[in-house]
């Protein structure tokens, strides 16, 4: 794929941000265009979840800008950023502990579902069209990610790789323009992981962007059209993973720590 | 026996009251995990505006919904003012502002108003209704009406409405309800709004029966807090549910051991619960999980 600036969807202009003099991200630019599939990766501590949490709205950055399909959203809150078709998922997971998995999936259509709150109170036929439509929609992306049998479940009763999944139906219930994962595949089986391979591939194909923080660097070498990588808080590099694998300073810094983080899922 | 029933119905009147309070407990708390004391204020300023506003002329059904919206009004400035710029504080430096605002607007009330204890005309007469040799004013129905009225429709509104959801997913998880396009800042204010509007709306009912004056607030929001401690803070049948026991507890002492001890009844109540039941009668179990 040919990479164009002008067709971005995302782009990261001289993000940066520090705690307490600490310079965690320095510096970092990039873009996600729709349809890609682009990863960030680098070490332990490189910065790649502060990256993250300045794309989507829960940190501040100290300078530089986010832009989405060429609007500024820099540092905007992120029930906004999801308004404009931003959806995340987080390492640590979020999500409604005492809900059951398909309620915890319907809260992906809030925004599609929203109407007037008098018909809601009344039970009006259109209040009670919209509740349908999420738990029909909420249904079906539970049978995509395969929770569709746990649907009645409470979602703290869940497995790991099974909240990580419902993660990611609830974010794609948004109908997002561009979907950040963030450790999709993390405490998930090889089978699962082939799994989440296949439903990334899919939604992107879908003309979906995708921007994704991953330890699995078979994943990431498989699945990704873009890579950029982080050490120290800084890209050291960006390319396509057959020239990023290649790259002296990428190797370096992953041999330069002491395992290259091959947390095989 | 009849003198038990005159006790009864004084506790249900008394803990329709605490009952409310007790809600309005509840809805801050379920969207913010603050426990908000100066909820006692909102039911302090319910009665006063509404007598303020029927002293100077207005009808009294107009006075209190005046007084209703304006507390309503006075929740969302607190809000704004006192608790959102302190976000991300620790909850326990919040319910300290949450006293501050309390002795604010006591402070504010005194001056605005007086120093006297007022009331306003009850809503259907002062003539009490005979039932079973004990008797039940018609301004204690409004109450119990009121308090009943007010957690249906809640409960309408939790259960029924989008918005409402959106409010227990706030109070589930408030970073995953933001991600999910849910406006957190808005949800707050509205906790605030209603709280205050259920305070005033307790203050406007109770005023014929047990008067009000610039500090009565802190003694509605202790007996509130017990109520909603002991059916289990940030469950609404348990707010309705510990507000009415508190009452009848209260009247029961009040009753058979001595009216001096009628307020330590609330109190030995909430020492009771943290010592031995600190979930309350209707609590949900902390189960989160890393």
């Amino acid at each position: 794929m040919t990479r164009d600036s002008n067709r971005a969807l995302l782009s990261v202009e001289g993000l940066g941000i520090s705690f307490g003099g600490l310079k965690a991200v320095h510096d970092v630019s990039f873009t996600v265009q729709p349809g890609e599939i682009v990863s960030v990766i680098g070490p332990n501590g490189a910065g790649k979840t502060t990256l993250f949490n300045m794309i989507s709205g829960i940190y501040q950055p100290g300078l530089g800008k986010v832009r989405l399909a060429g609007e500024d959203v820099t540092g905007i809150e992120p029930h906004l950023l999801a308004q404009r078709g931003m959806s995340r998922t987080f390492q640590n997971l979020q999500i409604f502990q005492s809900m059951t998995v398909l309620e915890n999936a319907v809260t992906g259509y809030h925004l599609a579902e929203r109407g007037p709150v008098l018909a809601d109170l009344l039970g009006l036929a259109s209040s009670r069209r919209r509740a349908r439509a999420s738990d029909e929609g909420a249904r079906k992306l539970l049978a995509r990610v395969g929770l569709e049998r746990a649907a009645e479940r409470e979602a703290g009763n869940l497995s790991y790789g099974s909240l990580k999944r419902l993660e990611i139906a609830r974010a794609l219930a948004l109908n997002p323009k561009i979907l950040l994962l963030d450790e999709p595949a993390a405490g998930c089986n090889a089978v699962e992981t082939e799994e989440i391979d296949l439903l990334i591939a899919e939604v992107a194909a879908s003309g979906v962007a995708i921007l994704l923080v991953e330890h699995d660097m078979k994943m990431v070498m498989r699945i990704s059209s873009h890579i950029v990588v982080l050490d120290h808080g800084e890209k050291i590099a960006e390319g396509e993973p057959a020239t990023v694998s290649q790259n002296p300073a990428v190797i370096a810094a992953y041999l330069g720590a002491e395992e290259p983080e091959a947390v095989t899922c | 026996m009849s003198e038990l029933l005159q006790f009864l119905f004084s506790g249900v009147t008394v803990g329709a009251v605490y009952a409310l309070v007790a809600l309005g407990f509840t809805i801050i708390y379920n969207a913010s995990d603050v426990v908000n004391f100066a909820q006692g204020e909102f039911v302090m300023l319910g009665g006063m505006i509404t007598w303020f506003a029927h002293a100077a002329g207005l009808p009294l059904p107009l006075a209190a919904l005046i007084a209703i919206a304006a507390t309503a009004a006075l929740g969302v400035a607190m809000n704004k003012l006192a608790i959102e710029p302190a976000r991300g504080a620790p909850v326990v430096s919040l319910i300290i502002i949450t006293i501050g605002a309390s002795i604010f607007i006591q402070g504010a009330a005194q001056l605005v108003f007086d120093k006297q204890i007022h009331s306003f005309p009850a809503f259907s007469g002062d003539d009490p209704i005979r039932i079973g040799g004990a008797t039940i004013l018609p301004q204690s129905l409004w109450v119990i009406g009121g308090a009943l009225a007010t957690f249906v429709g809640l409960w309408v509104f939790f259960t029924r409405t989008l918005l409402g959801r959106a409010v227990l997913a706030t109070s589930n998880n408030r970073l995953a309800a933001q991600l999910v396009g849910i406006n957190t800042n808005f949800v707050m204010t509205l906790s605030f709004a209603l709280s205050a509007g259920i305070g005033a709306l307790a203050g406007v009912l109770a005023t014929p029966i047990t008067l009000t004056s610039y500090g009565v607030g802190i003694g509605f929001a202790l007996k509130g807090f017990a109520g909603a401690m002991l059916g289990g803070m940030g469950n609404p049948k348990g707010a309705l549910v510990g507000g009415f026991a508190i009452g009848l507890i209260e009247a029961m002492t009040a009753g058979y051991l001595s009216s001096q001890y009628k307020d330590a009844a609330a109190f030995i109540m909430i020492l009771l619960v943290l010592f031995f039941m600190p979930q309350g009668l209707f609590g949900r179990k902390s189960t989160d999980r890393v």
